[in-house]
């Protein structure tokens, strides 16, 4: 065997997946447009594309400028952080399994909004804030409770599972206590929606996505060792606790500020890592993929909760739909094989 | 190749918690050469090999490479001269063979950069080294254990490292695979002047493929030196609490383990 063939063998499989990659953010971006044209009123793709260039359509720059778009960007946005948060969880602990809606970092978020819309009656910028701050504490919290004794991925996710079970009954808790104003708003907190959607709203996720996922891409390749085990890693000159912190806060940040943006759609964090293995094959260098898949999760849920039915569901209720089977099904598969992502 | 690198320990207490594993040991590895380390079952000599990898902090007492303690100096710098193949390494699943060896590029490479022609170079040679090179494109979940022992010992060799530090690389292999792995570590050893540590299981293939023997008992050496000096009837007894006979082993002459055990053993004529 002599470096070229070796060459050409690695060429192939970049170039297939990069080729993959780039179908799928095709594809983000056609659903993205789409969802500027369809609503009550349908818009054709010029005119659409006229408002996006900033021109003043009649009609379609009101609805499509102001109502559409910072709604399909809040999907893109966040189903982008989800997708990426998630797999770097995953592909981390090396277990699907350990996604952060999953293991108890979302229902942080969500118990700190509840709890803040329904006891303190706080505004709006300052649920997202406390919510931030709920989710960096639960995930710190989870990692000092498994990091005793040297870190140990199935400990992490059991406590994690242990966690969200005891934050959803505080949850559940708060809730039958809440009045019937504050319902509504909490509830968006528990089930994930970009319905009213503003650009307030999108700005700091669509900012700590333009932060955060660089650092997270360019950290890959010290995910891509830390995945041969702590002991390989260390063997091959990466800091191992260091390395493990940056990529957990980022990317718990990337999730918290999607989560306040957006509440916590259902599994798209756990479900886009997975799927994108499955397409681009699961070598490496999920963090992109994913994050497009996460997007396009949200972007297709989203188009579907609206106009599919006759009432219209947030895009979290479809989203769960779509993943709780999932989540039984992998249950099923890592108990036969003890799979991996 | 120069034997340029020195790995050495002194007086290094090595403990879980408060349960000291290994207390004020003394090693000094003989650069160019093959040594192995034997010892029971939790006498400490995992513990030993991990210490001297760097993957445990010692209590007291310093792990030195070419003189400077492993804890002043930069860990992605050490890894361009200490390699380690752990007991349990984990393999990607659907990763291909020759991405994963490309993984002991690591320490040579920086943050964005793509892989040189010189990582290509040194995959190949890795490859080529371990007889895997028509598995290149294969991934390594589908291959049979021996095979993936020599992706990860390329993975290791891909590194280009001077010495070399694996934690029991015969486990779970059949005697066949057991004796190609030795023999390829010391191809190795002979071919690039490489300084191979490692941990065994297996006293007589540690007594055939070793240059130095170290017996570990308590967390202390016990004994030290050329398998004939180290490998005795008493020792073996001391060690591992067997009653054995040593004999000379008819193929290469080391000494060879025989275990009395309490059954089967004939009246010696």
């Amino acid at each position: 065997m002599s470096a070229a063939t070796l060459i050409a063998g690695r060429r192939s499989r970049m170039r297939r997946r990069t080729l993959l990659t780039g179908g799928l953010a095709l594809a983000v971006l056609a659903v993205f447009v789409v969802s500027l044209m369809v609503g009550n009123t349908f818009y054709g793709f010029d005119k659409v594309v006229r408002v996006l260039l900033g021109e003043t359509v009649p009609g379609a720059s009101f609805t499509v400028g102001d109502l559409r778009l910072p709604r399909a960007s809040l999907a893109l946005v966040s189903g982008l952080c989800f997708g990426i948060a998630g797999v770097t969880f995953q592909t981390m602990l090396r277990n699907p399994l350990a996604s952060p809606d999953i293991i108890g970092i979302s229902s942080g978020a969500s118990a700190a909004a509840v709890i803040g819309i329904v006891v303190f009656s706080l505004s709006e910028t300052a649920v997202s804030f406390v919510a931030l701050a709920a989710a960096l504490v639960t995930a710190a919290l989870i990692y000092l409770l498994a990091n005793r004794r040297g870190f140990a991925g199935m400990r992490l996710i059991l406590i994690g599972i242990g966690v969200a079970a005891m934050l959803d009954s505080l949850v559940s808790y708060v809730l039958s206590r809440a009045a019937s104003w504050d319902l509504q708003m909490a509830m968006q907190w528990l089930t994930g929606s970009v319905n009213g959607a503003t650009w307030g709203g999108v700005a700091p996720v669509a900012i700590a996505a333009a932060v955060l996922i660089p650092v997270l891409l360019v950290n890959e390749r010290y995910l891509d060792v830390l995945r041969l085990g702590d002991d390989s890693a260390s063997a091959l000159g990466v800091r191992v606790q260091s390395t493990r912190v940056l990529l957990i806060v980022s990317a718990v940040a990337l999730l918290a500020f999607a989560t306040a943006a957006s509440g916590p759609i259902a599994f798209v964090a756990f479900m886009a890592g997975p799927i994108a293995a499955r397409i681009v094959g699961p070598g490496a260098s999920l963090a992109l993929p994913s994050g497009l898949i996460g997007a396009l999760l949200v972007l297709v849920a989203d188009l579907v909760g609206q106009f599919a039915f006759d009432n219209r569901y947030p895009v979290g209720v479809i989203t769960g739909v779509l993943g709780a089977p999932y989540l039984v099904y992998l249950l099923i598969r890592s108990n036969r094989s003890g799979g991996s992502i | 190749m120069t034997h340029s690198h020195h790995l050495s320990a002194e007086g290094i207490t090595l403990a879980y918690r408060d349960r000291a594993v290994v207390e004020a040991l003394d090693i000094d590895i003989a650069p160019g050469k093959i040594t192995v380390i034997v010892g029971a079952n939790g006498c400490g000599k995992s513990t030993l090999l991990r210490a001297l990898a760097r993957l445990i902090v010692p209590k007291e007492g310093e792990v030195l490479l070419d003189g400077t303690s492993l804890q002043r100096q930069h860990s992605k710098e050490i890894a361009r001269t200490l390699g380690l193949l752990p007991q349990r390494p984990v393999a990607p699943e659907g990763i291909a063979v020759a991405d994963l060896v490309g993984r002991g590029r690591h320490p040579h490479q920086r943050m964005l950069a793509r892989w040189s022609p010189r990582d290509y170079d040194a995959v190949a040679e890795a490859l080529a080294a371990t007889g895997v090179s028509d598995l290149a494109d294969r991934p390594v979940d589908e291959l049979s254990g021996g095979q993936q022992q020599r992706v990860w010992i390329a993975m290791a060799l891909a590194q280009e490292t001077d010495i070399l530090l694996l934690d029991e690389p015969t486990t779970f292999l059949d005697v066949a695979h057991q004796v190609e792995v030795l023999d390829l570590l010391t191809d190795l050893n002979r071919e690039r002047g490489t300084t191979i540590v490692m941990v065994l299981h297996d006293l007589n293939l540690a007594a055939r493929y070793a240059d130095e023997l170290v017996a570990i008992r308590d967390g202390r050496v016990h004994a030290l030196g050329t398998p004939e000096e180290v490998i005795t009837q008493t020792l073996v007894r001391e060690v591992f609490g067997l009653d054995s006979m040593v004999i000379a082993d008819p193929l290469t002459g080391k000494p060879l383990v025989v275990p009395s055990g309490r059954h089967h053993v004939q009246q010696l004529r």
